[in-house]
Order: C-alpha cells, then structure tokens, then sequence
C-alpha cells in the first residue's frame, strides 16, 4: 500500500501496556494515541518512568510477554494493525520497515562480531542478495552515516570505535533495508554533547535523503527542541500534550510541559530561582486518582482529583490534557 | 508560561523514603523464600545443627547417654529396626530406645549412636575448617584488591626474606644463626620509613635507589601464591600432610582450611577490585577515614556475599573431604566415630550388612545436597540485592 | 602560569597542575608510554564562588577533582588551599584539612553504601568533625537531612529505598556533615531527570548562601553551567582552552573549542550557530602528542604552527585567557569577524 506524502504512515490509537506482577498491576503505558506522518519527525519526550520506552518497544514487539500485557489499543502501520501480528509477520516488519536504534551504542553492538558481519547480517535476515553485493551495500551504508574508510572499518570489532562511530554504525544497521519509520530510543544520551550535534545532524541529512520518518524517543528537551516538527509529552503512562514544535515550546498548554520548561536552567535565567516540581513521579502501580499530575501541580482544583481529564483540542493538532488551563470549569472531563 | 518561581518557596518539602520500611534482612528472606529447594536445605542445615549438638551432649564422656563404642558381640551384624537380643544383654548394653534404629555394626555398636557421634566430628570439621579458609581468604584476598596496585620493593623483600629464615632457623634450634637473621630483618623494616624521609627531595644515591625499588606488586605477588597453591591436587596434599602428622581431628581441620582458602581469595579480590572504584569509597577517603576502617566497616560488608555462597559449599565439601580421608583411614583415629570410618568399617561388609553403608551414606549426602542448595539458594538471593536499581 | 596574585579572597589556587599516568606492560610492569590526563592546569575559586569545569569525557576533570582531593598525588603544581599548598603535604598533615573540601557525586546509586543506612553514612563524617557525643550525633543528622530537604525518617533506611534526586541529597548531606569550605560537584545532576534536577539546583544555590561554601562544578552541561556560575573554565584533553568569567564566555566565546561547545549544546530558548564545525569523530584511543595544541586534529581552523611548540594562555580581556595563538589581543580571529 503506497503512502504519499503526508498521510499517516504510523497511527498509534489509545494503546496500553501493562506489567503484571503478583501483587501490583504497572500500568507504564495507560491509553495513548499519536501518529506520525511521512517524512516527519515525532519526538516523545518525557522523564524516567513516563512509559515512553514501553511505547516504542511495543511498536516492535519487544515488549517481554509476559510480565507484559497489551491491555488495550491499536497500533496501525500502513493501515495494518500491528498488535494482531504473529511472530513471523513481525519479523519481517522488524529492521525491513521500522528500525530501531538503542541508546548504549557499547553494549547494543555485539563485541565477538565485526562491523561487516553485523551490518551484513542486518541485511541478510531481509534479502537475499550475493555476498559481494552485501559488502558494497555495507560500505555505502558506512559512508551514508560518515564514517571514514569504510572499507577498513567493516573489519574492525566495536571495541576499537569510538562512541560516536559505533552509534553511527547502528544508525547505518537501522537504514541497511530502507525503513520507512526509524524509532530511536535516547540515541545521544551516552554521547558527549559536541557528537550529539553530528550524530543529530547526521540524521536529519539522511531523513531528507530517503523521505524516513523517525519516531526519537528522548528525555531532553533540547534536543526536541532542535529536530522535532512533533511534540508528544508523557507523563505517568499518558499524553499530557502534544503538538507542533512552535506549540509546544511557545505556548504550552499542559501545568506538567509549562513546568518542565521552566524548571530548565539556562543562561539568560542567571540570578532566578529556577522553578521546580514539587514531589516525585508516581509509581506506574500506585497512581493517584483522576488526573496523574494533580499531586504536584499548581493548577488542580477539586474535579483533578476524582476524574480523569480529557484531552482538549486547541486547533493545529495541538492537544493537551488539561480542562482546568482549556476553560477553567470542566467541559472535558471524562472517567 | 504563568509559572511564578516563588509559588514554590518550599520547594522540596520533605521528602519521604519511596518504599516501606524494609530492612536487607527482609528483603533477602522475601527474595530467598521463593526457592522451595534452598528453604528445603536451610531447614536440614538447622536440623543438622541441632541433630550434632545434641548427639555430642548424648554421646560424650564416660558415661553417655546414649553409648557409641559398647560391644556387643551377640548382637553383631543386626539390620535396622531390630530389637535387641534381650536374654543375652546386660541391662545397661540395651539401646536406650528399645531397638537399634540404624542396626549394629560387626562389633555389635549401635550404628544410630555412632551416627550421633559422627555428626559432631562432620559439623565441626565442616566449619572450623571453612572457617579457617574464610578468615585466610578474606585477609589474603583483601589486601590483594585494595593494596594490589603497591609494588613491593626490593628492601622490603629482603627484610621479609632475612625473618623467615631467621624464623625457620630458631624453629629448627639453631638459635644464635636464627635470633640474628631475626635482628636483621627487623632492621630494614625499621630503616626504611627513615630512609625515605632523609631522600626525599635530594638526589639518591644508588644504593638507597636499589634498595626502594619497585619489584611486583602485591597483587602478583599473592595471586601468583594462589595459582601455586592450586597446582597442588588438594586432596592428595591433605593425605600427605595427615600421614605426616600425628592423627588428631584438629590436625585434619587444619589441614583441610589451609588448603582450601584459595577460591574466597579470588572472590573477595574481585569484589574489592570493583567496590574500590565506587563512589561511596572515594567518598569515606575524602573524609579522611583511616584504610583499616574503609576496608573492614565499608567494603568488607559489601564483599562478604559470594564468601557466604562458597562458604556453604565448603562447609558440604569439608565433609566429604573428611570422610574420604576417615574411608582411606587416615582420619579419625578408633574408637571415635564418624560417618566416614563407619562407612569404611562397613565396606567389608556390603552384602550381608549393607546398611552399614547406605546409613552413612544417605547421611552424608542429604547433608552435602542441602547444604549445596541453601548455599544456591543464597547466592540468587543476594544476587539481586547487590545489583539492585530502582 | 606563575604569578596569578593570590586575592584574599581566594579560597582554592591551583598553578600549573600535573599529573600523568603511566601505562605499564609485561611481568615486570615496564613503562611503555604516558597518559597525560592533566598538564599545565590553573586556576582559582573565589570565596563563596562558583567556578564551573566543563569539558567532555576524557578532559581530565575527574582527573582534577581527585588531584585537588589529595585521592591522587600530583606530579608537579601546586594546590593552596586558603594559601596553604596541600600536594607538600602528608597523609597524616593532610587528616585535619580533609573535611574542608569534600565531593559529591555523579551517580547516586554508587555513592552511598548499600550496606549502611542513610543515618551511618553520614555519621562517618560527623565522627571526623569531632562529633562522637550519640544524642549530639542524632540532633546533627536530623538537622542535615532537613537541610536538604529530606524528612529525618530516613535516619534508618537504606539507600535503595530511596529515588535518584533523593539519594543525590542525601550525598549533599554527607559533604555538609564535616562543615567544609569547599565542595567539589561532580556532575551532581547528569544523572538526575529533568524536574529534580532544578530541585538540586535550587537546594545547591541556596546553600551556597546560608554556609558560605565555594563550589568547583564539574560538567559538561553548559546550560546548567551558564546559570550556576560565576567564572568559567573550558578544558580539553587535560588542558584549559578558555578561562573567563561566565558571562563574558557566553557572550564573547574566543577558542575554537568553546564556540563547538556552545553550538552543540541544544537549547530551547536560543540557537547560537557558528561557522565553526569540527572535524570528524573523536578517534577512538587518544594518547596525548608530546608537543602541540591538543586540540588541532578536530579544530577547523588548526595549521602547522599548532603541531609545533606548546600553546601558552593569551589574555584577552580582564580575567579571560585563551589557549590559542591565533587570537589577537582584543579576542578576534584573523578571519572571524
């Protein structure tokens, strides 16, 4: 099914996971919806515990079943439910049509392989070419992602790279088949700061090249805000906004994304106290009632802590979960 | 963005602990009951306990309750649940339970009472010999990791050198040879904090640059005395020994811990090599705390688990060593009981009287095999806890 | 760089900072080669100051933090503490001095001790700072816990029973136990989620007040380092690149390194691009060349002279020194206008 340009290539709808363990239910994704389109870039951002990577890894079907559950949802790629997927049919969407790029480029690459036979592999599961052909679709790969020599880097081992050409390396395994969609969790956490730029750069020159969209999974907002067109901020295993990178960074609408932002520390904020959320995040099994964030939030009013609120359209795609900042009293509200 | 910085002058009201209240202990019992098999064993491991302490109270002294070495030649040879040969016993060579529960041997001893008996000798082989092996270790395997970067130096080499023969000789009565190797050693150790002092700074001169020179480290030093340590078949090494020496059960404990220190050496040097690079350790050295509390207030407790896990399995392999060497004879000496020499008394005797081999027999393995599943059951268990994230 | 004229309000003066580590090989450990994690290093904290280290992994700033902690003897330079220079001292002279400079760490899971409660931990410290009275002791750590903000409930619990932010605080604490004058942090919220690490902030800052305390941070966060502090030094492969107050350095970046370092940092209020791009990825094992401007393989604008002689500190403006020989005196580049 061709996908032109600007319909929905991955439509997440209400999903839900959770953890089952023998006393306690861990609701780490808890009904959330979004979608990404061709050629764009969806950023879901939010802290440790948010249910982000859980959403990501359910995508791909890596979530471990059990203790996992896919309690609700749907996840439509190409119009094609996802979760009714067998293992086998999976597996042919995996690293083919979505590709998946991890956060520790040291340990996701296999240390007794080299480089080739990695990437070579990548390729294998998904086609079946000659093995000359796979060693110069190898070395175009390495050079598509920067890498000098490619010819002699193809037998090296990881361990004689540095950081930021084996998250290269990766980045050319997750392209090897010409994905459609690549998910990348937390890609330049372990990465110093003056590689992160090249390696974000590095992705967005490949985005264009090949019309991919990238789904970043990340906690920092920085880096948001310098390659999302989207916004997606979690919370607790919900959506608490989501938006257009202008939206969400100019005029956020939810307490959580307003206090997220204004807790950053910066230089132009030199000499002010920076604000800071009180309390903790939730335990994903012991959530309070009605909204998430009402313990730590500014704004609650009493229906916060018994409803759950519904999400509010401010136009644009700009969505937040939050009726108290929408209209004050109360329209949007459900259980 | 309406967020007013002073809206949160508290701004971190006070905190709370996450969790509820739960001290390691609990958490590791929490952890530990799950395994149904190493709770099987811990129980046995206490049963033992009590099964040996009261054995020794019933079978020691003169007149023991309940008596391991009485003859009785009518009734030589009797199976299990037997009752005694009434008409032809003295009233005090009567069992005290009515029947000889585990039969008699071929001298007519109530196996059940040897039984007894030869469970003290199993328990205190078991942990006086583990003990030894474990204080060894943790000595050995400590300074290995925490001091193993030091190199020792050629002077200190010498001195170490000069007192153990000086040693050696006032051991062996050559007393004038010895007492001055001894004074000698004891000199260099005293010269070299002065030395070093009196050079700081200035040129040295040659011989005080030989004398502090760096040979290999400690950490060599002491691993490489393990790898020799290893070399040797442990178990042959033991016979020698005890054939050498006179026949004594503290003799044999000895033995068996001072051959079988080398594995907790290696563990607990891997443990500290890891904790010494930990934050918290920089932080108590940063505080000004002396090495000998870091090492034994700070590491050690962090060090202790994997002793603990061996320290099980040797207690079970303790045993076993020990009745191997009582079964070849060199154990023990008669009359006192244990499970190995009744094992070997029985050998003669497998098909009339087998139970005189399958009794000790079932003994020592339901001890090894509980032991050996406590000793699993603990480390899974205190595996999580050290590797515990929130 | 001799002659920095101690101010009386100097608390910590470091001069020309040393220390290489050897590597050795074979049976008998035979030096093969040097790791020059540190050379040439100075600089001074102010009483009741902020000076922020800001480097990527493998700068030397850990290197720095454990040298001026006496955890690792130098191999030249001096370290004077409030004048006193520490690295004359021995183990027994430097006891006393300890407890006025302590650390705090990056990782909160390794810092404390998973065998001791929150309530030991800190009381090691409060043995050192004489404090061996038992009900004394009780009142002290009630009072530094609510200093941090932390409830004194959690005198007796264990550290996995607490979160991140929690057990970062409670590290902050045991610095505090022992009254010290200067504290080193460590990258103490790189670790932390985004909400908590204004907590930590806040609770830092204010400290500085109420107690008078100086503060080395380490980072390589140049965000939290351009609101935290007051002077800022930029370190590269063991060496101090640029030295200047924070604002200057943010408003007025000279060194080529400094200027990829402000365009990498992403920030969400403002994009500061420059024509300057480094070259290529850090190569994987980086063994420091004997002579030369450590930084030329990745600087863009690095020419021959810069692999010829050592690079000594420029000064361009007041308190700003640069490690560049191609700046000019009032800070400009031939070519950057």
């Amino acid at each position: 099914m061709k996908i032109s340009d600007n319909e929905i290539l991955l439509s997440v709808q209400d999903l839900k996971v959770y953890f089952k363990s023998e006393d306690e239910i861990a609701r780490a994704v808890d009904g959330i919806s979004f979608d990404v389109r061709r050629k764009e870039t969806v950023c879901i951002v939010g802290e440790s515990g948010c249910g982000k990577t859980v959403a990501a890894l359910s995508i791909m079907g890596l979530v471990p079943i059990p203790p996992g559950e896919i309690a609700g949802g749907r996840i439509l790629f190409r119009g094609m439910n996802l979760l009714d997927f067998d293992d086998t049919e999976i597996q042919k969407i995996r690293g083919n049509q979505i590709a998946m790029i991890f956060q520790e480029p040291l340990t996701s690459l296999n240390p007794v392989f080299t480089i080739g036979n990695q990437i070579g592999e990548a390729i294998n599961i998904h086609e079946n070419i000659p093995d000359k052909e796979v060693i110069k679709r190898s070395q175009q790969l390495l050079k598509d992602v920067g890498i000098d020599s490619p010819a002699e880097r193809l037998s090296d081992y990881p361990h004689q790279l540095s950081g930021g050409q084996r998250q290269r390396v990766m980045i050319a395994m997750a392209l090897a088949c010409d994905p459609d969609l690549v998910i990348a969790d937390e890609p330049t956490t372990a990465l110093d700061v003056t590689v992160q730029a090249q390696i974000l750069r590095l992705m967005n020159a490949i985005q264009k090249r090949r019309s991919m969209s990238v789904l970043y999974i990340t906690h920092d907002l920085g880096v948001v805000s310098k390659v999302a067109d989207r916004v997606c901020v979690m919370y607790a295993g919900i959506l608490a906004e989501q938006g257009s990178r202008t939206n969400i960074f100019t005029g956020p609408k939810h307490p959580y994304t307003q206090a997220l932002l204004a807790s950053l520390p910066s230089r132009e904020k030199r000499g002010q106290r920076l604000y800071s959320i009180p309390g903790t995040v939730p335990h994903p099994a012991y959530k309070p009632r009605g909204c998430p964030f009402h313990p730590r939030c500014p704004h609650a009013i009493q229906t916060c802590r018994e409803q759950y609120p519904g999400m509010c359209d401010y136009g644009d795609g700009h969505q937040a979960r939050c009726p108290v900042l929408f209209d004050g009293n109360g329209a949007n509200w459900s259980e | 963005m309406n967020m007013s910085p002073h809206s949160n002058d508290k701004d971190y009201q006070l905190d709370e602990p996450l969790a509820p209240k739960k001290t390691p202990l609990e958490e590791f019992w929490r952890l530990f009951k799950k395994n149904r098999l190493a709770v099987a064993g811990m129980v046995f491991f206490v049963l033992f306990f009590i099964v040996a302490t009261v054995g020794l109270v019933l079978t020691r002294g003169k007149n023991p309750v309940i008596d391991p070495s009485r003859v009785r030649l009518e009734d030589k040879l009797r199976p299990p649940l037997a009752r005694p040969n009434l008409e032809m016993l003295q009233p005090d060579e009567v069992p005290k339970l009515g029947v000889y529960i585990f039969g008699t041997d071929d001298l007519g001893r109530d196996v059940f009472a040897r039984m007894l008996q030869g469970s003290w000798v199993s328990l205190t082989v078991g942990f006086v010999a583990v003990g030894i092996a474990v204080i060894v270790g943790i000595f050995l395997g400590g300074i290995a990791g925490y001091y193993g970067y030091r190199h020792v130096r050629v002077g200190q080499l010498l001195a170490a050198a000069f007192l153990i023969a000086g040693a050696v000789l006032l051991i062996g009565k050559h007393i004038w040879a010895g007492a001055a190797l001894l004074i000698c050693g004891a000199g260099f150790i005293l010269i070299a904090p002065l030395m070093k002092k009196s050079i700081q700074g200035t040129t040295q001169p040659a011989w005080a640059r030989l004398w502090l020179f760096n040979t290999i480290s400690i950490d060599t030093l002491i691993m490489r005395f393990v790898d020799i340590m290893l070399c040797f078949p442990s178990f042959f090494l033991i016979l020698t020994v005890v054939a050498l020496l006179p026949a004594s059960i503290y003799n044999i404990m000895i033995v068996i811990g001072l051959t079988s220190w080398m594995g907790t050496t290696r563990f607990v040097r891997a443990e500290f090599l890891t904790l010494r690079e930990l934050d918290f350790v920089a932080a108590a050295r940063a505080l000004g705390l002396s090495n000998f509390r870091i090492i034994f207030r700070h590491m050690m407790p962090n060090a202790v688990a994997p002793v603990l896990v061996s320290a099980t399995i040797g207690i079970a392999t303790a045993i076993l060593t020990e009745a191997g060497l009582s079964f070849l004879g060199f154990g023990v000496p008669p009359p006192n009981a244990t499970w190995g020499n009744i094992l070997s008394d029985g050998k003669n005797f497998i098909f009339d009287a087998p139970w005189l081999t399958f009794v000790p027999g079932i003994g020592i393995l339901i001890v090894v095999l509980s032991f050996n599943l406590f000793g699993e059951g603990l480390r899974d268990a205190l595996n999580p806890k050290l590797r515990e994230r929130n | 760089m001799d002659g920095i004229p101690s101010k009386s309000g100097t608390i910590l003066q470091v001069e020309d900072l040393k220390k290489y580590f050897p590597i050795r090989r074979g049976f008998f450990q035979k030096i093969t080669g040097w790791v020059r994690a540190v050379e040439d290093l100075s600089f001074t904290i102010g009483k009741r100051k902020t000076l922020g280290l800001v480097g990527e992994s493998g700068c030397g700033k850990t290197t720095v933090a454990r040298l001026i902690l006496k955890l690792l003897e130098a191999d030249e330079g001096k370290i004077l503490f409030n004048g006193l220079d520490i690295t004359k001292l021995d183990e027994k002279e430097m006891k006393p001095l300890r407890k006025e400079i302590q650390i705090i760490f990056q990782d909160p899971y390794g810092s404390l001790n998973p065998r001791m409660t929150v309530g030991q931990s800190i009381a090691e410290g409060l043995k050192i700072a004489g404090f061996d009275n038992r009900s004394e002791t009780q009142q002290r750590l009630e009072k530094l816990l609510k200093m941090v903000g932390m409830s004194p409930a959690g005198i007796d619990r264990f550290p996995h029973e607490f979160s991140g932010g929690q057990r970062q605080r409670i590290g902050i604490a045991r610095a505090l136990s022992v009254e010290p004058a200067l504290i080193i942090c460590d990258e103490p919220i790189s670790a932390l989620d985004v909400s908590i690490q204004a907590q930590i902030i806040n609770l830092l800052k204010d400290l500085q007040d109420q107690l008078n305390l100086s503060y080395l941070f380490i980072s390589h966060d140049l965000n939290v380092v351009g609101y935290l502090c007051d002077m800022v030094a930029v370190m590269y492969k063991g060496h101090i690149m640029e030295y200047s107050p924070a604002d200057a350095l943010f408003d007025n970046p000279v060194h080529p390194y400094t200027h990829l370092l402000l365009s990498a940092i992403p920030d969400t209020e403002r994009s500061y691009t420059s024509d300057m791009n480094a070259i290529g990825d850090e190569p994987a094992n980086t063994l420091n060349p004997p002579v030369g401007c450590s930084f030329r393989e990745r600087c863009p604008i690095s020419e021959d002279r810069c692999k010829q002689s050592d690079i000594d500190f420029k000064k361009v403006g007041d308190d700003h020194l640069v490690r560049c020989w191609k700046v000019a005196k009032d800070g400009s580049y031939q070519f950057f206008s």
